[in-house]
């Protein structure tokens, strides 16, 4: 009996925190209720044992279980605290990076299931290497290590010397892109083994990274760099920039990673470094196992659960999901393989069913009667085969019948598949992708804002979208290509001992699937829900996202909400405040010709702006040279009515008054001079602003300090929280322009209003929220900010501040 | 005698049309715009407003006369002496609708007030714009309404400016009413030695006490009548004796004869003369069986012109229209006795003999009520427009029956003026999205918005109403939505419809079809033929 075998046994996991490390752990815990668990997990920043507890055991996966100590004196999480174990380790490192007590706790273990793998499709090679090929080799050695230094017995009677078993779980895709034939042996046995030394693929692989990294540095590189940092950001500043290149580095040394892992791969007969990395892990985890007792399993491709712990149960977005999810949002026309290909995936409690037995079963004996490697593989292409074409229908038809929503609330029709080659695939979604990236240049370079700029963010994601699938396509197409046929003969004869009982509880037969219920009924309806598709019209997914990020940014715990102010809470600029204080005492000859010289400087202008924000302030506030101190704070009173408040947001003014009226301190940092927002005073707690100098009553054009844009905008934010003991982490601010980035990136909750394209796509992908302030219709329209004339305003003629 | 009008015939009184199968479609006021509607004959009415009164021959010697011979008070000369303090209190921007042509009403009497001043040697003379919780009117509105000549002589000695209600050292309490009613006012205007009022009265609301008691008062002194219990006691606030906004007024001015300065009441009356007797918009005053071929032509040409017109521009159109308004009567010294004077001349020109209740109410509301002049007229300003001033033009008891319907024909565009009516945006925003019902909206907002600090500052240093004010305007419409079984829109932004708790309809047709899931099959109909202004005086 698997349980009862299990039960006397303590078992050590890695890789739980995954697919199928979760299932494992949630049906040791629920059908071996004696066993002891060990799993060992990369400790994060949060430590091992919380790291358990948060990824794993908050997986629903575990809602089953957790039930059945409804009525129990025990809860679940304190029969978690008497049986599993967390143990720091990470199968990337020599010696598992293990403490002394981590070695001592897995000497305590009768079993290793060793899960970890890294299995994106895009990791690089390097990482792929150290994971999934030295990973298994490293844990065998541990294991040694642990056995040697054992000083008591086992749960299940392991003395010193006796190491535990090691299940280590491969793939079926070890056997490579072929036809026919991929029987349940080790690597080397197969006729088309090709012998590539792991040892020289491991030094190979790091030797890439370095020279990556090399390259990632030369002039060229890092210039070509810094200039993609600034067509994504804009004038955001210096650091902003700094961090956006090395970011871009990093990014552009992955890609070459990953690139030189695919080729690699390809060059052996794989269809990717996981499949390539994995079966050299074989050999070496063989090669190396010393005297520990090895069995593989391989699956195929792992899917949701068939039943356990519930239909349709899966965790993170699998391989086929995002090719399936864009191909709902129709987004994907066409997707290569050959109709009658048989596409071999398998639901995660059959693995888990498999491992189990195996584990219960215990190593394998040889002729001499000592342990031998053993593999077992697990699959349904031979046995249950789902052809890809009837696959294609069942996917189809089911979301013809339960279509996905557009964000016009239209439903999507998905296409007919017509079954391409993969190159006509790959080639239509690269000139889509052109014309994307075209049309994304355009929009950027124009001044947009607000619903329009998200028109580019939109089109972003888009392409975002498109190049994943295309990734998927490149390497997914290679599995729907494979035409290999993975053999069940040791399955089967481990599922032919299992008692009656067992068989029922542990089903492992891929025999019993029918597909149709499986895709349609099980697996489709629990892919929807965790890629959050919209299935059905009315208020989308990004509807409600903005609502509860609205409502987290107006709780009352936040401390500090901080604005921006021209585009942010007003539709104007510095350049609309000088020429309506300019032109209020001009008559109407000059006004025009004002008018006329300030419209022929706006491309210079616009253009400093663009390069530099303080630049540009600098610059031009030179033209308030000599104008009077106490006319411009009397016009500027006026301004407000005629050039502010008949600009201005209300959303905005009523959110500054909504954040106040919630006790949270309210600031104001713009650029703008001091007297022109003056008269705003009331509506912010605080206000920083640029200020002049002045000489005899009068202005002199230069500012007394760097004016509050970009990186010192930031600085002036912290220094406020300092000044005010106020945490950031707790802040809220607003902003509509890229060169606000350190001050949104600052904050805890950074919002993007009426964001100009690049913040807006920015925001988009960071999941700010973001809103489109607008000014009140009826909001009077005047297209150029010309003051209205003073009237022989006699305050004026007397020089005299009204009483 | 009818000096003004090209006819030179006398002229005709206010009647009830009963709609026949020859009636042609009747004009409906709809905004920047208008409509023509063909009523359901046999069962329909139309109540058209009184032909413009003559205009006084000589609107300046009938001033002086006034000011000479008042009622109950002595001589306007006699009550000035050298050395005194003299304040001359305005009506504001809110009279007359629309704007009048200069020389303003206002302007004529202030500057005969002022010549007697000058020949009695007062010096210390202040101009008050008696906004209450209004806007302030900017330089040219006061030019508008004063003339250039008394600006330019008090507005640089600060001597000519907009009352403000939240100056912390600008008001006075006086006392309180016999029921516990505090009675503020101006301070400039309570520590004078003559208070001079001079109102417009456009409307049997105004002037009489409400003119000192509420123009020159500030939030305290007003919400003890603008509030929802006292408005659903008004039955009407336009019938000064049955209007519990007017007897609280009333005792305040109890208190102000008693403890406040000596007032001296100048009241005035205008004609009908709206749209002129010529001129483009005459065609707005005549009723449709006399429209000429060259009238029928002005008006489908305007209305097409209009179509094409974008609304910003157009409101400009409109909202530059200055009515040929004519003086009717002028009547000047003790508070009451004046105003029962101005009531008697207000009502001959206004009040139209209707016999019985309807069903269905429909009104076509214009483009400007008392709070929109030089501004946007916003979804609450409809509501208040329709509900508050168009309902409450009667005497007697209500046109349309209890349970009845109310049809109005208005755009109502989601649009607000952002400089004039701050807090309407957040009332739109905030108070309607949540509740549309009067006392709920009373208790729960009204404080908020009264002592909030921004508004405050917005109505003392920009052009903005006092939070407060958009309460008052639904206030205002309280007694309808009390009364009525059912508001329909027609023509209108049916989202900004839904807002304010009505009901959105595109056509007169589906309007009556929608009304008569509430008052029956076949309802009477009674069209409110309004503006030029009538009132219905209902038996």
């Amino acid at each position: 009996m698997i349980s009862e075998e299990l039960n006397n046994k303590r078992i050590a996991v890695t890789g739980a925190t995954g697919f199928l490390g979760t299932a494992l752990v949630e049906r040791l815990l629920r059908s071996a209720p004696d066993s002891e668990l060990v799993l060992m997990v990369r400790p994060g920043r949060r430590g091992a044992q919380n790291r358990v507890d948060r990824d794993i055991f908050r997986n629903d996966a575990f809602d089953r279980i957790r039930h059945t100590f409804d009525s129990s004196d025990e809860t679940f999480e304190q029969m978690c605290r008497r049986r599993v174990l967390a143990v720091s380790g990470d199968v990337g490192l020599d010696g598992l990076g293990l403490e002394p007590g981590g070695l001592a706790m897995l000497a305590t273990c009768d079993v290793v299931i060793h899960s970890a793998a890294t299995v994106s499709f895009d990791s690089a090679l390097d990482d792929a290497v150290e994971i999934n090929l030295l990973g298994p080799m490293r844990v065998a050695a541990a294991m040694r290590a642990a056995a040697a230094a054992r000083t008591e017995p086992t749960r299940g009677g392991l003395k010193a010397d006796e190491p535990a078993h090691l299940i280590a779980v491969s793939t079926c895709y070890v056997a490579g892109s072929r036809r026919g034939s991929a029987p349940e042996e080790l690597i080397d046995e197969s006729p088309f083994f090709v012998d590539a030394a792991w040892e020289a693929e491991v030094e190979s692989a790091r030797r890439v990274r370095v020279d990556a990294e090399q390259a990632s540095r030369t002039p060229e590189r890092l210039s070509e760099l810094a200039k993609q940092a600034r067509r994504s950001l804009g004038a955001a500043g210096g650091p902003a920039l700094t961090d956006k290149v090395e970011q871009l580095r990093r990014q552009w040394v992955g890609e070459q990673l990953t690139d030189a892992g695919r080729a690699r791969a390809s060059s052996l007969g794989f269809p990717d470094a996981y499949a390539f990395t994995k079966a050299l892990g074989e050999r070496a985890l063989i090669e190396t196992r010393g005297d520990v007792p090895v069995s593989i399993v391989r699956p195929s491709i792992i899917e949701s659960a068939f039943a356990e712990p519930s239909p349709g149960w899966i965790r993170g977005f699998r391989m086929a999901e995002p090719v399936i999810a864009a191909y709902a949002r129709g987004l994907l026309k066409e997707f290569p393989g050959i109709p009658e290909g048989v596409i071999d995936i398998i639901p995660v409690d059959f693995v888990v069913a498999t491992i189990l037995a195996v584990a219960a079963r215990g190593p394998e004996l040889g002729d001499d009667e000592t342990p031998k490697p053993d593999v077992v593989q697990i699959a349904s292409g031979t046995a249950n085969p789902l052809r890809y074409g009837e696959l294609v229908d069942l996917v189809r038809s089911w979301f013809n019948d339960h279509p996905v929503y557009d964000e016009h609330n239209q439903p999507i029709s998905v296409p007919e598949w017509s079954f391409p080659g993969r190159g006509r695939v790959v080639r239509q979604l690269g000139r889509a992708r052109k014309s994307l990236d075209l049309g994304e240049r355009v929009l950027h370079v124009l001044p947009l804002r607000g619903r329009q700029a998200d028109l580019s963010a939109d089109l972003e994601e888009r392409k975002e979208q498109l190049e994943r699938a295309n990734g998927y396509v490149e390497l997914y197409g290679a599995y729907a290509e494979c035409e290999a046929l993975y053999q069940l003969d040791r399955m089967y004869k481990l599922w032919d001992s299992l008692d009656e009982s067992d068989q029922r509880e542990f089903c492992m037969d891929p025999r019993v699937v029918d597909w149709q219920t499986y895709v349609q009924g099980v697996h489709l309806p629990s892919m929807v829900k965790q890629a959050r598709l919209k299935m059905a019209p009315g208020a989308g997914s990004s509807e409600s996202r903005s609502t509860r990020l609205r409502r987290q940014v107006l709780s009352p715990e936040r401390r500090l909400a901080v604005f921006d102010l021209e585009n942010t809470l007003i539709a104007s600029n510095v350049v609309a405040s000088y020429a309506w204080l300019a032109t209020r005492r001009l008559n109407t000859t000059d006004r025009v010709s004002f008018t006329l010289k300030t419209l022929r400087e706006a491309p210079a202008l616009l253009s400093l702006d663009r390069q530099d924000r303080s630049d540009f302030l600098r610059y031009f506030y030179r033209r308030f040279e000599g104008a009077p101190v106490e006319l411009m704070a009397r016009d500027s009173r006026e301004m407000l009515s005629d050039l502010l408040i008949a600009k201005s947001f209300p959303a905005g003014i009523r959110r500054v008054r909504q954040h106040r009226a919630l006790g949270h301190k309210t600031l104001l940092i713009t650029g703008a001079l001091d007297f022109v927002v003056e008269p705003l005073r009331p509506l912010f707690d605080h206000m920083v602003t640029a200020e002049m100098t002045t000489t005899n009553g009068s202005y002199d054009g230069r500012l007394t300090a760097v004016p509050p844009t970009g990186e010192a905008r930031y600085q002036t934010l912290v220094d406020f929280a300092e000044a005010h003991g106020l945490d950031l982490r707790q802040a809220v601010a607003y902003a509509d322009s890229s060169s606000d980035l350190p001050m949104l990136e600052a904050v805890g909750f950074p919002v993007a209003v009426n964001a100009e394209t690049k913040l807006a796509s920015i925001a988009r992908r960071r999941g700010w929220l973001v809103e489109h302030w607008q000014k009140s219709a009826g909001a009077p329209n005047r297209v150029l900010p010309i003051g209205p004339r003073a009237r022989r305003s006699p305050a004026f003629d007397r020089r005299k501040a009204p009483a | 005698m009818n000096r003004s009008d090209p006819r030179g015939k006398a002229p005709r009184p206010g009647f009830v049309l009963d709609v026949d199968k020859s009636t042609p479609p009747i004009l409906f006021h709809h905004g920047e715009q208008f409509r023509l509607e063909k009523l359901p004959a046999g069962r329909s009415r139309v109540i058209y407003p009184a032909e413009p009164l003559a205009g006084l021959d000589d609107p300046d010697e009938a001033i002086r006369q006034a000011l000479l011979n008042p009622i109950d008070e002595d001589p306007l000369p006699a009550l000035l002496w050298p050395g005194m303090k003299l304040t001359i209190a305005f009506d504001d921007l809110s009279l007359p609708l629309p704007s009048m042509r200069q020389p303003d009403v206002r302007q004529r009497i202030i500057e005969e007030v002022l010549d007697m001043a000058a020949a009695a040697a007062v010096d210390d003379v202040h101009l008050i714009a008696a906004l209450a919780l209004h806007r302030r009117m900017t330089e040219a509105e006061l030019r508008h309404a004063l003339g250039d000549r008394i600006y330019d002589a008090f507005a640089p000695q600060q001597a000519l400016y907009n009352h403000d209600a939240e100056d912390p050292d600008g008001m006075v309490e006086l006392g309180l009413t016999r029921h516990d009613e505090q009675v503020t006012m101006n301070r400039r205007a309570a520590e004078s030695d003559l208070l001079v009022y001079v109102n417009l009265n456009i409307v049997s609301m105004d002037g009489g006490w409400k003119s000192t008691a509420t123009g020159l008062s500030d939030y305290a002194g007003v919400r003890h009548h603008h509030n929802v219990a006292t408005m659903q006691q008004s039955k009407s606030f336009m019938d000064r004796h049955c209007s519990e906004l007017h007897h609280s007024n009333w005792r305040q001015g109890e208190v102000i004869k008693a403890h406040g300065p000596r007032i001296f009441q100048i009241e005035t009356t205008i004609n009908n003369n709206t749209f002129g007797y010529d001129g483009p918009l005459s065609v707005l005053q005549k009723r449709e069986w006399e429209w000429s071929a060259r009238d029928r032509a002005t008006f489908i040409g305007m209305k097409n012109a209009l179509d094409v017109t974008p609304s910003a521009a157009r409101r400009k159109i409109f909202q530059a229209w200055q009515a040929p308004y004519e003086l009717t009567s002028v009547q000047a010294g003790e508070v009451e006795a004046v105003h029962e004077r101005t009531l008697q001349n207000v009502f001959e020109q206004h009040i139209v003999p209707v016999e019985g209740q309807t069903d269905v109410l429909t009104f076509g509301l214009p483009y400007i009520c008392p709070y929109n002049v030089n501004s946007v007229m916003n979804p609450i300003l409809v509501m208040c427009l329709g509900l508050g001033y168009f309902f409450n033009l009667y005497r007697g008891k209500p046109l349309v029956r209890e349970g009845g319907v109310v049809i109005m024909s208005h755009p109502t565009p989601w649009e607000f003026h952002p400089v004039h009516h701050p807090s309407y945006i957040d009332f739109f925003e905030q108070v309607l999205a949540d509740t549309t019902d009067p006392a709920e909206i009373e208790q729960r907002y009204e404080k908020q918005f009264a002592y909030d600090e921004w508004y405050i500052h917005l109505y003392r240093n920009s052009y903005a109403y006092h939070g407060v004010h958009p309460f008052y305007m639904w206030y205002w419409g309280a007694h309808a939505l009390q009364w009525l079984g059912r508001v329909i829109v027609v023509g209108a932004d049916p989202r900004s419809v839904r807002r304010l708790g009505f009901q959105p309809a595109s056509t007169m047709q589906d309007a009556l079809e929608m009304a008569a899931d509430v008052v029956g099959p076949r309802p009477s109909i009674t069209h409110f033929h309004n503006p030029p202004i009538l009132m219905a005086d209902v038996s």
